[in-house]
Parts: structure tokens; C-alpha cells; sequence
């Protein structure tokens, strides 16, 4: 169990009976290595770019902010756009994490099942078709998108969380119909197709320091809501049934998750376009580590995700002479896991 | 229930011969549709001409005008439409049967974006001809699907891994069409993302000619699959037990499945959404069990011809891509097929 195995099997068990449950300070220690971990890749991801600054000189300029090229590099691109892959890295890990717990389903993650893209394509539309350029502005349709695909997906998952493969299926189907839709609005507006391929594939490459001020709130509102949840979903993880006779509320339950989903997954893609697998790999690794206790499960995904999103920017811009958008390299170290998973979850093989 | 049911089950299930009759019929309606229709397509644009002097035209007593109007300019595309549809029908068709999954189609699970990163690589790197791309995509479709195929396996081959595998390794390929995209010399990008979307502009005689032939070859293997395909449908055991191969079967109809989408695909790019509504909408006519491939091709080459007619007209001077109608009307159906197997 603890190796990571299917969800549905890992999360009936409630965190007063995981077996062998790992003590709190371990775990607690634990969340501080991965604190250590995330500020780590965040250096590596200040220091390494296509001009490349020594570490010391890195540290340097971040705590004396004077007029030299390194200090400017540092603080007005690498900066920001750290914070922002650390902002956004967590929201689609919580986001990942708070799908997983509330489907039921191991395979369940916002970008693969057309959450993201149900925001990129409302905030592409209000983009080409009303006009909007103000982010503070096209963020609500963001969140209108998600929102929208979200509704649509719970409907057709049915009651009670659904299969993985019905899940996954209508994701996929969904953001396939919604890309093709982003697609042909880039085709009908040529001179705003280099702006739209932003929303076709997820890139830090745009974000600036308002971006992240903008969308700062409602990735706060959402992360904070998700750990409100933690508790609730731990009860739902027994069943309808046992849940209930916890003395938790599933339609209220699954209403606030769904909010913080679409708070998390709507803001993180109007600020940096879809990603897809983000929210997938997180939440297995960090059950590997944690047991199914979504009180440590959901504050592990928010510093491990960002670090990984984090190192795949880094990747991007190092493996090859022109820059890799991030939501290329997500999907090429995502997709494997992804297999790699079916391969292993029981529902698959009927 | 992990998966959702590929036909009307047995509850609606015809008598055989019923529903052989009933298939037929229903082809006929199709063709009979796909002539009005095309004759309407083939009247109507800058050049007017009369749905009589378009069949007086066809028939070869034309005059210069109706001439170049219908049988130059528009004969090709509508042609073209209706063969890619066909071909995007069967290969649809055959699995959806093979998956036992409606959404376990070519444009869902990847085949086609396998394809598209052969054309693309062609276009991109070598910047070849129209015959080049077609080989790039036939290549890439196959090389996606033998993928898939071979990490979906585990003792054997269920249809619901094979679709999510094929969820992944579409991902994949779309991170690296994205890549290829990004990185080229604009000139080319423009032609590879109106490719990418699926378009019959600019298409003529010259690009029909390499497609009718892939077809003419095509369409007999498939039909031979189809037996076998229908015996597959009633479950491996049940199969095996009638005497079928399973697995070897099960290869040779991916084979020639993704051949057909990828001949496709090779000529007009990735039209989203035909193999996926194409296969259902014929069912839900023809009420039979099994694959359906020719009602499939029929309803598939009508829903392209549609589409195509509605794209050239719907954005005003403008003309979209078809695969830009296909992908709307396909998206649609979707949510409802959806919201009804719920």
C-alpha cells in the first residue's frame, strides 16, 4: 500500500487505521525535507537560464537588489517566475491530491481530465472574442471554464465517484473537443495565434511578477480550503456509508472540493496556461510517503508538486538550444507515469 | 461496468436477417443522402450552378463554365471529403470494436496524432512533397499504434488499457507536436497547423488519385477483418472458441485499422471527431450488432462532406478547416453520448 498502489484500495483505509501509522514528528520531519527539497530546486531555478549565474552570485543578488545585470536578471525574470511555478505547482498538486480523494480514482488529475482546459478555452474565448487583456479580468472566465468542465465531468462520473477508465475517458474527450475549439480560434485570428499558443500549452516563459500578484488569492483561498477539507475526505475515503456516519456531509463535502478544484485548477491555468499530469504524479509519490491521511497528504503535494514543476522548467530550459515550454516537459515525464499506472490499476483490466 | 457498452445490447438486437436488411437499407439512405448533397455542394459557391446542370455537368454535357465550376474546382474536394470520411468511418469502426469502447477511437486514442507527428517531421525537417507527408503519417500512425499496442499488453490485450495507454502516448505525441510546432520556420508552421487541423483546402485531383488507390487496396482487407471482428465482440473465450486467432486477429484489424486512419489523416491531417460520432450514429441506425464498417464508412464520408460544406461557408470569407466543424459537431454529440450512458 504504501508503495503507491491504487487510491481506491489506499484511501479506504482512514488514517486512525492505516497500519503501522508513521508517527507525526516523522512525518512532520519529513514535510520540513521537503521544504528543503523545494527551496533547493527554487535556487537551481533562479541560477539556471540561458545566461547562466553562479550560485554564490545568485544568493547575492537576491539579498542586495542593486543595479547590476545579475541582480536585474535575478529579480525582474528568474524571480518571478520561480514564484510563480512554485504558485502554480502547488495548486494543480492540491488540486491533483483533492481529485484523487474525491473520485476515488488513482488516475484522476485536473489537466488529464479537461479541468485545465475547460479554463484555457474560456480564457482564450474572453481573449479573441471579447477582447480582455487584463488578467484580473479573464481569470473569472477561467475559473467560469473550469468550473463548467468540472460540473460537466462530475455529471458524467455519476454519484459516488466512477470507474478510472469512464473517468479518465470522458476527461480526455472533454479536453480534446475544447482544445480542437482553442485550436480554431487560433486559425480564424492569425495575428493573435502567438499569444494563444500559451493556452494551447502550459508555459512559465510569459508570467511576470503581476501575474502572480493577481492570482495569488484565489490559489491562497483554494490551498486553504483544501486543508479545511483534509478531514472530510479523510471520512469519505471509508465510503458513502461509513462517511455519512462520521458525521461528514458528502454533498457539502463534494461541493467545497469541487470549488477549491476549480479555485486552484481556473487560476493556475489563466496564470500560466493548461498542464497537464502536474496534479497526477504528486499525490502518488507523496502517499508512498505518507499513508492515505490527507491532513499531511495535501501539504507534502503543495511543496513536492511546485518542486517538480519547478525542475521541469529547469529541464526545458537546459536539455535543448531553444527553450522547451514547461507543459511539454510535464507531459513527456507524466505520460510513462501515466502508463505506468494503468498498467497497475485493477480497473483496467476488464 | 467499466467500460461503456458499444451497441444498442441485446434488448434492441434484430434477427439477423432483419438486420442485415436493416443495414442495407440504411446504406442505401446513406448513398442516396451523399448524392443530394453532393450535388448541392458542387452547385453552390462564387460559381452558381443549378442542381440540373450539375448532374448534366457530371454527365459529361456541360458547358465551359459548369465545367470548370463542377468538375475542376469541386468535384476533387467533394471527392476527397467523401473518401477521407470513409476511410476515418471504418477505421473508427474497427476500434471501436476492437476496444469495445465508443471512445476507443483513432482521434481519442492517439493513432492520429501519431500521424500527424510522421507529417509533421516530414514537413518540418525535410519540407517534403504532398506524397512525402502521406508516407510520414502513414509511418508515424503505425509506429503509435504498434506502441500502444505492445504497452497495453499483459498477458493479452484488454480494451479498456488499451485506450488509456493510448491516453498516455497521445499526450506524449502532443508535447512533441507542440515541440515541432514551436520550433520551425514559420513559413512551414503555417502549413503544418492548417494540416494540423484537418483541412480540404487547396486539396485537388493530384492528392485524390494517391488516396482512392490506398483505398481501392484498403477497403477488401478490411471487410475481411470484419468477420472477425464481430466474433471478437462476443468476448475472447467466445471467440477462440469459434476457432479465431484472437490475438493474431486483434493485430492484423489494428493494422489495417490505423492504416485506414492514417491514409486519411496523410491527406487532409487530423479531422477530429469522424471515427469517434461516424461508427455510433450508423449504429444507432442500423440497430445491429457488430462492427458495421460499411455503414460506418457511408455515415462517415456524409458527416465530412456536411462538415466541409458547413466550414467553407460559416466564417464568411474566411474558410475554415473541416476539421474545425467536425470538431464542434463532434464535441456536441460527445457530452450527449455521455451524459446518456451516465
Amino acid at each position: 500500500m504504501s508503495t503507491g498502489g491504487p487510491t481506491r484500495a489506499a484511501s479506504r483505509t482512514s488514517a486512525g487505521q492505516a497500519p503501522a501509522p508513521r508517527s507525526a514528528p516523522s512525518r512532520a520531519a519529513g514535510l520540513v525535507v521537503a521544504l528543503v527539497v523545494l527551496v533547493a530546486i527554487a535556487l537551481l531555478s533562479i541560477a539556471v537560464g540561458a545566461r547562466s549565474i553562479p550560485l554564490g552570485t545568485v544568493v547575492d543578488a537576491l539579498f542586495h537588489r542593486d543595479g547590476s545585470d545579475s541582480s536585474y536578471v535575478v529579480w525582474s525574470i528568474r524571480v518571478p517566475r520561480t514564484l510563480i511555478g512554485i504558485a502554480v505547482g502547488a495548486s494543480l498538486g492540491v488540486a491533483g491530491a483533492l481529485m484523487q480523494a474525491l473520485t476515488r480514482n488513482p488516475l484522476a488529475d485536473p489537466g488529464l481530465l479537461g479541468i485545465n482546459a475547460g479554463a484555457a478555452t474560456a480564457a482564450a474565448l474572453s481573449v479573441g472574442v471579447l477582447g480582455v487583456t487584463d488578467l484580473r479580468a479573464f481569470v473569472w472566465f477561467a475559473f467560469l471554464g473550469a468550473a463548467i468542465a468540472g460540473f460537466v465531468l462530475y455529471v458524467i462520473a455519476g454519484r459516488g465517484g466512477s470507474s478510472p477508465v469512464r473517468l479518465a475517458l470522458a476527461g480526455t474527450a472533454v479536453s480534446a473537443a475544447l482544445t480542437g475549439l482553442t485550436q480554431a480560434m487560433t486559425l480564424l485570428d492569425t495575428q493573435t495565434l502567438d499569444q494563444m499558443r500559451f493556452w494551447t500549452v502550459g508555459s512559465l516563459e510569459r508570467a511576470d511578477g503581476g501575474t502572480l500578484v493577481r492570482v495569488l488569492p484565489f490559489l491562497v483561498a483554494g490551498v486553504l480550503l483544501a486543508f479545511f477539507l483534509a478531514r472530510p475526505l479523510n471520512a469519505l475515503a471509508l465510503g458513502d456509508e461509513a462517511g455519512k456516519s462520521l458525521g461528514a456531509h458528502l454533498g457539502r463535502t463534494r461541493g467545497l472540493t469541487l470549488l477549491a478544484v476549480t479555485l486552484l485548477a481556473g487560476a493556475a491555468t489563466a496564470a500560466v496556461g493548461p498542464l497537464v499530469f502536474v496534479g497526477l504524479a504528486v499525490p502518488h509519490m507523496v502517499r508512498a510517503i505518507t499513508g492515505p491521511d490527507q491532513r499531511w497528504v495535501l501539504p507534502y503535494c503543495a511543496l513536492l508538486a511546485p518542486a517538480l514543476l519547478l525542475l521541469a522548467d529547469v529541464l526545458g530550459r537546459v536539455i535543448a538550444k531553444e527553450e522547451i515550454d514547461v507543459g511539454v516537459v510535464t507531459a513527456l515525464l507524466g505520460a510513462p507515469l501515466f502508463i505506468a499506472l494503468v498498467r497497475r490499476t485493477k480497473a483496467a483490466r476488464s | 461496468m467499466t467500460h461503456l457498452p458499444t451497441a444498442p445490447r441485446a434488448a434492441t438486437r434484430l434477427t439477423a436477417r432483419a438486420a442485415n436488411r436493416r443495414s442495407f437499407l440504411v446504406c442505401v439512405g446513406l448513398a442516396v443522402a451523399i448524392l443530394g448533397f453532393g450535388v448541392l455542394a458542387l452547385g453552390t459557391g462564387s460559381i452558381s450552378v443549378a442542381p440540373l446542370d450539375v448532374v448534366r455537368t457530371l454527365l459529361g454535357n456541360g458547358s465551359r463554365i459548369t465545367n470548370f465550376a463542377v468538375l475542376d474546382l469541386r468535384l476533387p474536394r467533394v471527392l476527397i471529403a467523401l473518401a477521407v470520411g470513409a476511410a476515418l468511418g471504418m477505421s473508427g469502426a474497427v476500434f471501436q470494436s476492437l476496444s469495445r469502447n465508443p471512445l476507443g477511437s483513432p482521434d481519442i486514442i492517439g493513432f492520429n496524432y501519431g500521424a500527424t507527428t510522421g507529417g509533421l517531421l516530414v514537413i518540418l525537417l525535410f519540407g517534403g512533397g504532398t506524397l512525402a507527408v502521406s508516407g510520414g503519417a502513414l509511418a508515424g500512425g503505425l509506429v503509435t499504434a504498434i506502441a500502444v499496442y505492445v504497452l497495453a499488453w499483459q498477458r493479452g490485450v484488454r480494451g479498456s488499457r488499451l485506450v488509456l495507454v493510448g491516453i498516455g502516448i497521445s499526450a506524449i505525441l502532443q508535447a512533441i507536436n507542440f515541440y515541432l510546432i514551436v520550433n520551425a520556420q514559420i513559413a512551414d508552421v503555417a502549413r503544418a497547423t492548417v494540416w494540423l487541423t484537418g483541412s480540404l483546402n487547396n486539396l485537388g485531383w493530384t492528392q485524390f488519385w494517391p488516396l482512392v488507390i490506398a483505398l481501392v487496396v484498403l477497403i477488401p482487407l478490411l471487410l475481411a477483418g470484419a468477420r472477425r471482428l464481430d466474433m471478437l465482440e462476443m468476448g475472447d473465450d467466445a471467440a477462440a472458441a469459434l476457432g479465431v486467432r484472437v490475438e493474431r486477429s486483434r493485430v492484423y484489424l489494428l493494422i489495417v485499422g490505423t492504416a485506414a486512419c492514417a491514409i486519411a489523416t496523410a491527406a487532409a491531417g487530423p479531422i477530429a471527431f469522424v471515427s469517434l460520432t461516424a461508427p455510433q450514429l450508423a449504429k444507432r441506425l442500423t440497430r445491429a450488432a457488430g462492427a458495421g464498417i460499411l455503414p460506418a464508412a457511408w455515415m462517415g464520408a456524409l458527416l465530412v462532406l456536411v462538415a466541409d460544406f458547413a466550414a467553407q461557408r460559416v466564417a464568411g470569407a474566411s474558410t475554415l478547416p473541416v476539421g474545425v466543424a467536425t470538431a464542434a459537431l463532434g464535441g456536441a454529440y460527445l457530452g450527449w453520448l455521455l451524459w446518456r450512458r451516465r
